[in-house]
C-alpha cells in the first residue's frame, strides 16, 4: 500500500507573528518555518502504518517554492521514503494544491492520502474535502483514529459533542486532528539519511494543472491589543456590563 | 515554554564561524555543510525544549538520592536518558567507526549549547562520553576499545572520570589511590575518589571509571600517575559483563547547584575485588588527563554561554510581564520598559552573543585544525585553540556569573524567591568558575603557558586576526568609530604584552594580577567578536532591519558599557604592585 501525505511549510508555531507595515500580508521574511504541525500528525500516521507492515512507501508531498524542501527533508527524516516537490511560487490556495495532489495521487497510484486538517497559518480547512470531490474518492476528515483493514479503512472522527466511525473503501482520504497521535521526534542518524532519500520536483504545469488565483488577499491585521480588565463589585454590575457594555446578553 | 533555542543567533554566528575559518575549503566536510546543520539544530531545540527543559527544575528540586549505595537519579531522568540515546544524541560528534555520528564541532558546540541550556546536570554525561571515548581512541590498546567503545558511544555504558581525592584536587600529583600490577597484566585498584560526577547512577547498566592511580614503583608527583579503566561491573574478553567489580558509592554531596547530577564519592576495592585495565603506558596518566582536561575546559566555557543565554530568556520573559513603576504618558507599565532593566537585558544579550561567536569560533578552528593537511596550519591553529582554551574558559564562565546575577536583579524580589527558577541558574553556574581549572588556574596558564613561553608569538598572531577584522570593519561608515576605539584598546594590550614579557617582570606580582589579565584578554575578545559580528550584520541589513540592526546595536553598547571595565583590567596589570606579597594576613 502506497500513502501520500501532504506537507506544508508554514510559520513555526513558537515564533510570534508579526504583520507588514503595510498590512498586505504577513511578514513572513527571516521567519523560522516549519512542518505545519497537523501535517506532521499526518506523516507520523504514515510511517506507523509503515511500521506496523500495512503501507509498503511513504511519499511526502509538499506544494510552495524550493524553501519547502526543507520541511520534505524533515519528513524523510521523520521517516518518509521518497518526496515531491511541487514547485510554484504563487500563493499557495487549496484548490490549486487538491488538483496537484488530485494528479500526483493519480501518477503514483497510491491507497491512501492523509492530510493535516487545516494548516495554522491559513487555517483553511479545505485540500482533503476538495481532494476528496475531485477524485470521487471518500474522505474521513478530522480522524483521531485510523485502521486500515484488508481494501478499506475505518476512520474515527471527531464531530461535535463525541465520536463518529466511518468506513472508506480504499483508495480515500484523510484529514488527522490533534489526538490522532504524537508525532516523534526525529533521531540524528535519519536527518543525516534524510538528505540521500530521493526528492524529486515538479510543477503545476508538469502536473497539467492549472493553477488559478481564486482569492485576493486584502489585508492582514495585528489582533487588536487586549484591555486591562476591571473587578466588579457584584453579579448585577456583571450583568449590566456584559449587557450594556460587551452587549453580549 | 522554559526554553527556546536561539535559533537565529545560532545559524548566524555558526555561519559567521564557518566563513572564518574557511571550512567550506575541506571536502571531507563536504557532507556537514550549513543546511544540514540547520536541520540538526533544528530538531535539537524540540528535544531541547520539549523534553531537557521541563526536567531541570524537577532535577533541582527534588535532586538526587543514595539508598543502600545506589543512586537514585531524579524522576523523568532515566527515561529521558533513554531518549536521549536512542534519538542518536549522545553519538553527535563521536567517531562513526563506533556507531557515532562523526559530526564535525562547529555543528555539535550549537547542539552542545542547547543542552547546557535546557539541562545541564542531566546532560553531564555526555561531555564525559566525549572526554572518555576521546582517551580510550588515542591511548587504549585494541582490545580495550573494541570491548568498551562502541558500548560508550551507543550509551549503554557510561563514563564517569576519577581525578580528584580528598587532598588531591588541583594538585594532582599528590594524590594516592594504588594500583597494584596482577600476574594476568590487569590491575588491582584501591584507594578513595571524591567529585565524581556520575560516578553511580541508574541510567545504564555500567559505567566505566577512568580512574588515575599509582603504581608502586611509580615516581612521586604526577609524573607517576597511570589511568586505569575500571568498570562498575567487570568487562569479560567477549565484551560480556560479569561480576561486580567492587566500586562503591559511599556518599554524594549536598551541593550549592546542578542538584540533579550525582556527584559521588567512590571507594574502590574495599574487598581488594576491584580490576582495573591500563590505558597506554604506565606513568602516562596525566598526559591522556590534559586531552579531557581541554576538552572539559572548552565544554565548560560553553556552559557558560548556555548558562547566559537562559538566564537571559527568563529575564526577558519576566521583563515583559512584571507590571512595576510608571512612565509619564504611559501609566503602569511592565519593567521592560525601564531603562535600567532595558540596560542589564542588554548587559547579559550582548555579553552571550558575543561568547557564542568566540565558542563557536573556537568550535571550527578545531575542525579546520583536524580536515587541514597543511601542517604549519594545523600547528598555528593548534595554537590559537590554546591560548584561547583559558580565555573562553575562565572569563565565559565568570561572565555567566555576573550574567545570572543580573538575571536575579531583574526578577527583583522574586529572584530571591526559588519559585520563580532562576535562582537556579545563579546556583548552577557557581560551579562553572572552579571545576575543571578554577579562574585563577586559567590564568595562571595563560600567563605562564600560553603568553610567556612562547614570548607572546601566538598572541601576536592573534592580535593580528584582530587588527585584519578591525580595519575591515573601520571600512563601514556605521562602525568606524567603534573600530579604531578597539584599536586602541589593542595598542594599549600590546603595551601589556611588553609588560608581561619583560625580564625585569616580578612573577609574583604577575600571578597576582593574571585574573584581570584574562578578564581583560575575554573582554577584548568579546568585543572583536561583535565587531566582526556587527560588521556582518552591516552587510546584510536590508534582509532584516531589526535583527541586523539589534546586532549592530549590541557590539555598540557593548563597548560602550563592557569595553571600558576591560581597560581598566590592562591598567591594572600595567599598575601590577607588591601588595599581595607585602601585607600581613
Amino acid at each position: 500500500m502506497k500513502i501520500l501525505v501532504g506537507v506544508k511549510r508554514v510559520i513555526d508555531y513558537n515564533v510570534k507573528v508579526r504583520v507588514k507595515a503595510d498590512n498586505s500580508d504577513v511578514d513572513l521574511s527571516n521567519t523560522k518555518m516549519a512542518i505545519n504541525p497537523f501535517c506532521e500528525i499526518a506523516v507520523e500516521e504514515a510511517i506507523r502504518l509503515k511500521e506496523a507492515g500495512i503501507a509498503s512507501e511513504v511519499i511526502a508531498v509538499s506544494v510552495g517554492t524550493s524553501a519547502c524542501q526543507e520541511q520534505l527533508r524533515t519528513a524523510l527524516a521523520l521517516g518518509a521514503d521518497r518526496a515531491i516537490l511541487v514547485e510554484s511560487d504563487a500563493a499557495v490556495e487549496p484548490l490549486n494544491v487538491a488538483k496537484a495532489f488530485a494528479k500526483v495521487m493519480e501518477q503514483e497510484q497510491a491507497d491512501l492520502v492523509i492530510l493535516g486538517k487545516q494548516s495554522i497559518d491559513s487555517d483553511n480547512n479545505q485540500v482533503g474535502q476538495m481532494l476528496a470531490a475531485l477524485t470521487k474518492r471518500p474522505q474521513g476528515t478530522f480522524a483521531s483514529k485510523v485502521d486500515v483493514e484488508g481494501q478499506s479503512v475505518a476512520v474515527t472522527r471527531e464531530i461535535d459533542g463525541g465520536l463518529r466511525t466511518v468506513k472508506l473503501a480504499l483508495p480515500a482520504i484523510v484529514t488527522t486532528d490533534l489526538r490522532l497521535n504524537e508525532p516523534r521526534f526525529a533521531k540524528l542518524p535519519d536527518i543525516m539519511k534524510a538528505k540521500r532519500k530521493p526528492l524529486d520536483t515538479t510543477s503545476f504545469a508538469d502536473l497539467g494543472v492549472k493553477a488559478k488565483q481564486h482569492i485576493q488577499l486584502d489585508k492582514v491585521e495585528a489582533p487588536a491589543a487586549r484591555q486591562g480588565g476591571v473587578k466588579v463589585a457584584s453579579v448585577d454590575e456583571l450583568i449590566q456590563k456584559l449587557k450594556d457594555e460587551a452587549k453580549v446578553i | 515554554m522554559s526554553y527556546l533555542a536561539p535559533y537565529r543567533d545560532m545559524q548566524s554566528l555558526m555561519r559567521q564561524a564557518h566563513q572564518a575559518l574557511g571550512l567550506s575549503q575541506f571536502s571531507s566536510l563536504d557532507d556537514y555543510d550549513l543546511d544540514l546543520a540547520d536541520a540538526i539544530i533544528d530538531e535539537a531545540n524540540k528535544f531541547a525544549s520539549q523534553v531537557l527543559a521541563p526536567l531541570n527544575q524537577v532535577g533541582d528540586t527534588v535532586g538526587c538520592r543514595l539508598e543502600d549505595g545506589q543512586v537514585l537519579t531524579p524522576p523523568g531522568w532515566k527515561e529521558a536518558y533513554q531518549q536521549f540515546c536512542e534519538a542518536g544524541w549522545l553519538g553527535l560528534a563521536l567517531p562513526e567507526e563506533y556507531g557515532g555520528q562523526g559530526l564535525p564541532k562547529y555543528i555539535a558546540q550549537p547542539v552542545n549549547e542547547m543542552w547546557q541550556s535546557s539541562n545541564l546536570a542531566f546532560v553531564m554525561f555526555a561531555a564525559l562520553a566525549q572526554g572518555g571515548t576521546e582517551i580510550l581512541q588515542k591511548f587504549a590498546n585494541d582490545d580495550i576499545k573494541d570491548r568498551y567503545l562502541s558500548r560508550i558511544v551507543s550509551g549503554e555504558w557510561t563514563v564517569a572520570m576519577a581525578l580528584t581525592e580528598p587532598n588531591a584536587g588541583s594538585d594532582l600529583g599528590v594524590l594516592t589511590t594504588k594500583a597494584l600490577r596482577q600476574s594476568d597484566g590487569t590491575y588491582q585498584i584501591k584507594g578513595q575518589k571524591i567529585y565524581i560526577t556520575y560516578g553511580e547512577h541508574d541510567m545504564a547498566e555500567n559505567i566505566v571509571h577512568l580512574v588515575l592511580a599509582r603504581t608502586p614503583d611509580a615516581p612521586s608527583g604526577s609524573r607517576g600517575l597511570s589511568l586505569f579503566a575500571v568498570p562498575k561491573y567487570r568487562v569479560q574478553d567477549d565484551g560480556q559483563l560479569s561480576e561486580f567489580n567492587d566500586i562503591r558509592c559511599t556518599g554524594i554531596e549536598h551541593k550549592t547547584g546542578l542538584h540533579g547530577s550525582p556527584t559521588c564519592s567512590i571507594s574502590y576495592g574495599d574487598k581488594d575485588a576491584c580490576i582495573g585495565e591500563l590505558i597506554g603506558e604506565e606513568n602516562q596518566g596525566l598526559k591522556a588527563m590534559f586531552i579531557l582536561m581541554n576538552e572539559a575546559r572548552l565544554s565548560c566555557g560553553l556552559q557558560g554561554v548556555a548558562l547566559g543565554e537562559l538566564a537571559f530568556q527568563k529575564s526577558l520573559t519576566y521583563a515583559h510581564e512584571r507590571v512595576q513603576g510608571s512612565i509619564a504618558g504611559q501609566g503602569r507599565v511592565a519593567i521592560i520598559e525601564h531603562p535600567d532593566v532595558r540596560r542589564m537585558l542588554l548587559d547579559m544579550r550582548s555579553q552571550t552573543y558575543a561568547l557564542r561567536a568566540l565558542g563557536y569560533r573556537i568550535a571550527a578552528m578545531i575542525d579546520a585544525k583536524e580536515n587541514s593537511d597543511d601542517h604549519q596550519h594545523v600547528s598555528r591553529v593548534a595554537q590559537q585553540i590554546a591560548l584561547l582554551t583559558p580565555i573562553f574558559k575562565g572569563f565565559a564562565t565568570e561572565q555567566a556569573n555576573l550574567t545570572a546575577g543580573s538575571a536575579i536583579q531583574v526578577f527583583g524580589g522574586m529572584g530571591f524567591v526559588e519559585e520563580t527558577g532562576i535562582a537556579q541558574v545563579m546556583r548552577d553556574a557557581r560551579i562553572t568558575t572552579i571545576y575543571e581549572g578554577t579562574t585563577g588556574i586559567q590564568a595562571k596558564d595563560l600567563l605562564h603557558r600560553k603568553v610567556r613561553l612562547d614570548q607572546g608569538a601566538a598572541l601576536d598572531e592573534l592580535l593580528a586576526s584582530m587588527r585584519t577584522d578591525a580595519s575591515l570593519a573601520q571600512s563601514n561608515a556605521d562602525l568606524g568609530l567603534l573600530a579604531e576605539r578597539f584599536e586602541g584598546v589593542l595598542n594599549t594590550l600590546e603595551k601589556v604584552q611588553r609588560h608581561i614579557l619583560s625580564d625585569q617582570a616580578d612573577i609574583t606580582e604577575l600571578d597576582a594580577v593574571a585574573v584581570p589579565y584574562l578578564m581583560a584578554l575575554g573582554g577584548i575578545c568579546s568585543a572583536w567578536q561583535l565587531l566582526t559580528s556587527a560588521y556582518r550584520a552591516a552587510e546584510q541589513q536590508d534582509q532584516d532591519k531589526e535583527y541586523f540592526g539589534n546586532v549592530m546595536l549590541l557590539a555598540s553598547f557593548y563597548f560602550n558599557n563592557q569595553l571600558p571595565k576591560f581597560e581598566a583590567s590592562l591598567h591594572t596589570v600595567l599598575q601590577s604592585g607588591s601588595e599581595v606579597s607585602q601585607y600581613r594576613f
